[in-house]
């Protein structure tokens, strides 16, 4: 058996580290800093969304929307993946013609989950809306899933396909051997792989510059708000062409909005926290697209941390100052969806090198400016 | 211009606030009113926020609409009160605080809009809350807190009627049973549930205690006059029931028929906000049972800037919170260098000396009232009201090896309701305490997060502007 390390216990992670050990003749042991779904993939939004992916993402977005319509037969659980649709509201007939010209670039390209609807059908779908929305872009079978029950059923499920989780193990080095393997040293003592794994999250850029490669790359603190229980009136996940907003209504009444409005990150202290003056944004986005939720009670506001490369897109792909190492980081806010196929196509890379699935445009090497 | 306006322009009725000012002070109750005012005499610029309508606090509650002031509580309050109003403090009233973020950034809700402010130093007097005394049947209505009562009785005049029970110990207890008896109120008896050796207990401390005798003297003359005319019952367990509402009391299985039942089990300090912000520290209280914020002689607390003074850092009453508020006054004052580090020792000695004359009988009170065993909680009690979880499910939920109160959040949704643990959480603490036979400080304490108050998407949407 040839011996593989995944570091990080988010969602890639997880995701990487099943695939591989279901590939003949992987052993496979997952590090994990604190416990499994600690940052990110524990606390996020939970979208299912293909709908306004930048272009280049489209590919990779369709394959994992595949997988979440079975995602049962993939981890033995349903995640709580509902498909009730994703919806992105136009405010104004600016947006609506902006709406227009992505459809249509999006069908030039050969896709067509993403439809223009006109107001009457906005309004059916999503009868609170606001009276001033105009229409949408809609992806009918997007949805949504509960994010800590999804990391629950991908540990399940790595665990039942032979893959030892180690937590509370946190990575200090990488070093290439004489061997040919990779050496990885922890605050418990090395580990020896011929195949590791970067899905470190936030911290995946600092190990890779540990390798000495530099990753330009930021950090995201998206914030959420979760509200109190109120009565059913809105079943798909709402988005807004010119405002930064996702909103939800959950199984259990609450209402879950988020959006990218970015809190405060200290990534050495591993926390991040709420600015809620940014947040105040959210709150009014959501208030102006759903009047109805003005007088509800926000219960908790949270923050997550994760990696953010300059152009919004993860990176995916082998390192080029450590042979063996391969990095899966950066999906700056929407890696929950991507997570089953991304998975794949690193395990993929792992066992043999080369995948078919469509991951060639995400490797670092677009940051290097040709000489 | 946007279909927001709609909402956010009806309510910004208020005058609008200042970007920035050198003290924020929390609270108007005697420790605010009087860090205000002191804070003012150095030339500060100070901003008090407080939720009630009017100054005055807990014990100085609604004591404008009381003057001429009639009883020497009244007539400190008048006193501080007067002397706030002529401060030149700017006042907030209906002002609720709900977070407090790094480099002083502090947000309120009023009128129903969310307001912030940067602030150089900030001072929380944010006073005491009631512990909870859940038992069997308390979610019923017809089953308040002795506190609620009070607040009644001191901003309308109102005293209860049919038969009003009063249950639990502490002083405050016997003063509310004097204060409604003295407005022509009727109580058809208490049930005393102290544990017996009070005296006994807190008898080393006497000596120290009688430093300060009028404390001791008011408490002996509380429960003469209340024994002279309500039955006292000494008891050990105690229900509420009722269908749909409180109809009897259980008192050691004996029913008596009740239209309401007034509990209350003591005071304890208000951390709400201090335990949301990072990095403050707060230490446990053995003898009362309870967290405060660690404070040094001036009231800093471990995060530079932020201060605490009067009961959310330590029960002490009304006097001893009115000089606390000062001394943290005069180091606020120091710190933003309003006056030299001499002067604030100056001013500071005699304050110091003053408080720890008020301070006295502390011991001594805290060994005669220590809150009831959590232990004698009966299973099927809620502990949490907001998602109905009992003690026995908590209990259950330490034997499946859930160590602290925020994890109990994970097995049993206590604390996760609107309420934020606001109400529940000494109790959910204290019987995660004792079903794992350790000591309160051993047991995290749940987190509190901001907004620590209820806070609707359109209060907070008003600061997108
Ligand atoms: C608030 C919020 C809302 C979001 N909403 C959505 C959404 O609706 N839809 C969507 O598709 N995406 C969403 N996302 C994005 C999504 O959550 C992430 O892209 C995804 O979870 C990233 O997973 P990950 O495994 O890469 O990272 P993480 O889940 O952050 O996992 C990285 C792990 O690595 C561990 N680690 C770090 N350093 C070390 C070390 N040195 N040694 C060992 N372990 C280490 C960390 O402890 C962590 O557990 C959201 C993100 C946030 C923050
Ligand atoms: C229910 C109750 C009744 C009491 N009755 C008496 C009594 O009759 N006699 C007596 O001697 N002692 C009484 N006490 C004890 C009392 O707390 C102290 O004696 C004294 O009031 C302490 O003064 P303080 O300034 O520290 O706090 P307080 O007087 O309690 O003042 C604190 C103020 O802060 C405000 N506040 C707190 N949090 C926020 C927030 N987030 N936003 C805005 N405003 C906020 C409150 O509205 C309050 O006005 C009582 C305590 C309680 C809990």
């Amino acid at each position: 058996m040839k011996k593989a390390l995944v570091i990080g216990g988010g969602l890639h992670g997880l995701s990487t580290a099943l695939h591989l050990a279901r590939t003949p003749g992987w052993q496979v042991t997952l590090l994990e800093r604190r416990h499994v779904g600690r940052h990110s993939s524990g606390v996020n939004a939970g979208g299912v969304r293909r709908l306004g992916r930048a272009l280049p993402e489209i590919a990779l977005s369709v394959i994992a929307a595949e997988m979440w319509q079975n995602i049962t037969a993939l981890v033995g659980d349903d995640c709580g993946f509902r498909a009730t649709g994703q919806v992105k509201v136009a405010e104004s007939t600016a947006d609506m013609a902006k709406n227009e010209a992505r459809v249509a670039q999006v069908r030039a390209l050969g896709w067509s989950h993403e439809e223009v609807v006109d107001q009457v059908e906005v309004r059916r779908l999503l009868p609170a809306v606001s009276r001033h929305v105009v229409g949408a872009i809609v992806t009918r079978d997007d949805g949504s899933a509960d994010p800590m029950r999804t990391v629950m059923a991908f540990r399940r499920a790595a665990e039942q396909a032979g893959v030892t989780i180690v937590e509370g193990v946190a990575v200090t080095g990488l070093e290439a051997t004489a061997e040919g393997t990779i050496r990885v040293d922890t605050d418990q003592g090395p580990y020896e792989a011929e195949r590791v794994a970067n899905c470190a999250g936030a911290w995946a850029p600092d190990l890779a510059a540990l390798t000495g490669e530099t990753i330009p790359c930021g950090t995201k603190a998206s914030m959420m708000i979760v509200t109190e229980r109120l009565p059913p009136f809105v079943d798909p996940t709402v988005g807004a062409t010119a405002r930064a907003l996702s909103f939800k209504q959950t199984a259990a009444g609450t209402v879950v909005i988020g959006g990218g409005h970015q809190g405060r990150n200290d990534k050495a202290a591993e926390t991040s926290t709420v600015l809620f003056g940014s947040l105040a944004h959210a709150a009014r986005i959501a208030a102006e697209i759903f009047p109805c939720v003005a007088q509800a009670r926000i219960v908790r506001s949270w923050t997550g941390t994760e990696a953010r490369p300059p152009d919004d897109m993860p990176v995916i792909g082998e390192s080029r100052t450590l042979p063996g190492l391969f990095h899966s980081f950066g999906f700056s806010g929407h890696g929950f969806q991507l997570s089953p196929a991304a998975g794949a196509a690193v395990a993929e890379l792992m066992a043999r090198g080369a995948t078919n699935l469509p991951v060639a445009p995400f490797t670092q090497d677009r940051f290097t400016v040709p000489a | 211009m946007s279909v927001a306006d709609e909402w956010t322009a009806a309510k910004d009725g208020a005058a609008p606030v200042a970007e920035k000012v050198d003290l924020l002070v929390l609270g108007a109750g005697p420790a605010g009113m009087a860090a205000a005012t002191e804070a003012r005499a150095h030339g500060m610029s100070v901003l008090v926020l407080d939720e009630n309508a009017a100054p005055g606090g807990q014990v100085h509650r609604a004591v404008e609409a009381r003057l001429p002031a009639k009883d020497d509580q009244d007539k400190d309050g008048a006193k501080l009160a007067a002397a706030f109003r002529a401060s030149g403090a700017q006042y907030r009233p209906g002002a609720t605080l709900w977070a407090v973020e790094p480099e002083g950034k502090v947000f309120w809700s009023e009128a129903g809009a969310a307001r912030s402010v940067r602030a150089e130093r900030l001072i929380l007097c944010a006073g005491a809350t009631e512990r909870p005394l859940p038992i069997p049947g308390w979610t019923l209505p017809g089953v308040m807190s002795v506190g609620a009562a009070q607040i009644a009785l001191k901003t309308s005049g109102l005293v209860p009627e049919g038969a009003v029970w009063l249950a639990g110990q502490g002083p405050l207890l016997w003063l509310y049973a004097v204060q409604a008896l003295a407005k022509g109120g009727r109580i058809a008896g208490i049930v005393d549930l102290s544990p017996p050796g009070g005296l006994r207990r807190a008898q080393p401390h006497l000596l120290r205690a009688l430093k300060a005798p009028e404390y001791l003297w008011r408490g002996l003359v509380w429960q003469r006059q209340v024994k002279r005319a309500v039955q006292v019952i000494p008891a050990r367990d105690l229900r509420a029931e009722g269908e749909g509402r409180l109809a009897r009391i259980l008192v050691d299985g004996v029913a008596h028929p009740a239209d309401l039942l007034l509990l209350h089990d003591g005071v304890v300090p208000n951390t709400q906000v201090t335990r949301a912000i990072a990095g403050l520290t707060h230490g446990w209280d053995p003898v009362q049972r309870c967290w405060r914020p660690g404070l040094d002689l001036w009231g800093n607390t471990a995060v530079p800037g932020v201060m605490v003074a009067g009961d959310s850092g330590g029960i002490g009453g009304a006097r001893a919170a009115a000089l606390s508020g000062r001394i943290a006054a005069l180091e606020a004052g120091r710190a933003l260098g309003r006056i030299t580090t001499d002067e604030r020792d100056g001013r500071a000695g005699p304050l110091r000396l003053l408080r720890d004359r008020q301070l006295a009988p502390r011991l001594f009170l805290d060994a005669m009232f220590p809150p009831l065993p959590e232990a004698a909680i009966p299973d099927e009690t809620v502990l949490c009201r907001c998602e109905e979880v009992t003690a026995g499910r908590v209990r259950q939920a330490v034997a499946l090896g859930c160590l602290g109160a925020n994890q109990t959040k994970a097995f049993t949704r206590a604390g996760m309701g609107p309420c934020q643990g606001r109400i529940c959480g000494p109790a959910v603490h204290g019987v995660i305490a004792a079903a794992r036979g350790v000591q309160g400080g051993e047991v995290d304490p749940f987190r509190t997060r901001f907004p620590t108050k209820p806070l609707t998407l359109g209060e907070l949407a008003a600061l997108a502007g």
